[in-house]
């Protein structure tokens, strides 16, 4: 199953490097994101340090409906899908490396977009510690129930406006607790952390469990 | 077999016989008959036995009695709430309406879509329960945030207020709604099944995780008031009644609308594939006409319908449309005048010809 994980997660990999939709189109979008929030919230630099943390979340959630999308769609092609099927790969494995590679693809994004937070909205980190744990969890989680929904709607013709709608509902507790222990990451307000990190944890591992358990079916469903 | 050589006629269940161009067989049905329950379909499971039907038809009528009690009761039998006066009785409808909306269609989809994963309690009964309970709860979920809304305005002040419960109820919604845009994408049946099945159970497992994060964000929300830790209701007497009686009132609903629902699933699903098979006979019929020309076994009438097919290059659209109206009725092949529709068509056919 690893060395599976491996060998898909390498293969998307491989492919944006080629391709670089993601750093081209995903995390460019990503920026634009916070720039409208900006603009939406005014020049006044206090409401934007109090939403930062939020923000960035929802910049994440939407960059993760794209980055999601791209990862079916780089299998959307003649007989990918089939092809991926019949190759002998434990589907466990196939979703663990697709997920993988999304979760590196977000990471990158995240890593650029807390530049964007902290330079256009003026925010201020207070615990580097509790930044990175913290959106490492928040990242394998919406990679994981990202990869699960795909996988579910890679079939159909109507992916692109039903992805996101099945998706961002079920990632809300992630954007909750992400805010949150970005909060007190960020110092803007809130105090223990700890509980929003353990949800997120929580969070990961039941969606990367339910993609391990499911991954035959959610294949066949596709 | 109907009587053509060469026509393997009945080919799926539920069309018994779709006799296209047989003019002496006699026609089983006018326009007007429904494949429905009380219909005798051989060869076909049943969808709804009359049972069922009965049974369903004595829940709609106590659902309807016992909610008629319950606003009664509720109206002019209980007494008003020493705080919140007249509004307390709000509480006849909406939590045993959100009783059915968060657990009992939730837990009727989750268990339906669980028993249709597990290979041996396969079935499309359960993929139907699935929809028929999720597409049902939908109605409650809203209704459950709809209420609640009006209960809240007067006694907090704000139509919504990003409470702990109102804020997942409002997510469970969404949820919901996502779920039912799923079963509308088309797809066979079993890949529609297998893929809501998956969908309902992966979302499942979010909803608590939604519902506790969504309490630790915040919370105003009363806490319960019949079930309660030590499980003894904190309410009047004759309030607890009348509550009681609305839960069952709300339950019963919820049982007649979902096995509606469920028969609205199973018939439409019945009606598909008879039009399939309608259609098929249809086209092998036409094959067979092209195929050997003259000489059919209908007699004359059916002679200057294959002659006409023949000759007449590919009418088989308008032919279609003629003999297969799309009201799953795949078996109406009779005119209005009575007359045969194999005649009619023969003729139609022949007038294009010309």
């Amino acid at each position: 199953m690893w060395r599976d994980a491996a060998l898909v997660a390498g293969k998307d990999l491989r492919i944006e490097l080629r391709s670089r939709v993601v750093l081209h189109q995903v995390i460019p979008f990503g920026v634009l994101v916070l720039l409208l929030f900006a603009l939406a919230l005014g020049p006044d630099r206090r409401p934007m340090v109090q939403a930062a943390p939020g923000l960035f979340w929802v910049a994440v959630l939407f960059a993760t409906v794209l980055a999601v999308q791209r990862s079916v769609a780089v299998e959307s092609g003649d007989g990918v899908r089939d092809g991926l099927r019949v190759s002998g790969l434990d589907p466990a494995g196939v979703f663990l490396g697709k997920a993988a590679a999304i979760g590196a693809q977000l990471l990158a994004l995240e890593v650029l977009l807390t530049g964007g937070v902290l330079v256009l909205y003026g925010a201020q980190v207070r615990s580097y510690g509790a930044l990175l744990t913290s959106a490492v969890f928040a990242t394998a989680g919406l990679a994981a129930a990202g990869t699960i929904y795909g996988t579910l709607s890679a079939g159909m013709r109507v992916r692109e406006t039903l992805l996101p709608f099945l998706l961002l509902p079920v990632t809300a507790p992630v954007l909750l607790a992400g805010t949150r222990a970005w909060q007190v990451a960020l110092g803007a307000g809130g105090s223990a952390g700890d509980p929003w990190v353990r949800l997120l944890v929580v969070f990961a591992a039941v969606y990367l469990a339910l993609g391990v358990a499911m991954a035959g079916a959610l294949q066949e469903a596709a | 077999m109907t009587g053509v050589p060469g026509v393997d006629a009945p080919v799926v269940p539920g069309v018994d016989a779709p006799v296209v161009h047989d003019v002496d067989a006699p026609m089983a049905r006018g326009v007007d008959a429904p494949v429905a329950h009380d219909v005798a379909m051989p060869g076909a499971p049943r969808p709804w036995g009359p049972v069922a039907t009965w049974t369903v038809r004595a829940m709609g009528v106590a659902a309807v009695v016992c909610t008629a009690l319950t606003v009664w009761l509720g109206l002019w039998v209980t007494p008003p709430d020493a705080v919140q006066h007249d509004l307390v009785r709000l509480v006849y409808l909406h939590p045993p309406i959100a009783w059915v909306a968060l657990y009992l269609a939730f837990g009727t989809a989750g268990l339906a879509s669980v028993l249709w994963l597990w290979p041996r309690t396969r079935s499309a009964l359960w993929d139907r329960l699935a929809a028929a309970a999720v597409e049902v709860g939908t109605v409650f979920t809203a209704l459950t945030l709809v209420t609640g809304s009006i209960w809240g305005r007067p006694t907090w002040g704000v139509w919504w207020a990003w409470d702990a419960r109102l804020t997942s109820t409002a997510l469970l919604l969404v949820l919901q709604l996502g779920y039912l845009a799923l079963r509308r994408v088309p797809g066979d049946p079993d890949t529609r099944a297998r893929r809501c099945a998956v969908a309902a159970l992966v979302t499942a497992a979010d909803v608590p995780i939604v519902h506790f994060s969504v309490v630790w964000w915040r919370t105003l929300h009363q806490q319960a008031t019949v079930l309660n830790a030590n499980l003894s209701p904190t309410i009047h007497g004759s309030m607890a009644w009348t509550l009681l009686l609305g839960f069952v009132a709300v339950t019963l609903a919820f049982g007649w609308m979902l096995a509606v629902r469920y028969r609205i699933e199973a018939l439409s699903a019945a009606a598909e594939e008879a039009e399939l098979g309608a259609a098929l006979a249809e086209r092998r019929a036409e094959g067979l006409a092209v195929g050997s020309g003259a000489a059919p076994a209908g007699g004359p009438d059916t002679a200057l319908l294959h002659g006409a097919l023949a000759t007449a290059g590919q009418p088989q659209a308008t032919d279609a449309e003629a003999l297969c109206p799309d009201a799953g009725h795949p078996v109406a092949v009779e005119s209005d005048a009575g007359q045969p529709a194999a005649v009619r068509l023969g003729s139609a056919a022949a007038e294009r010809a010309q």
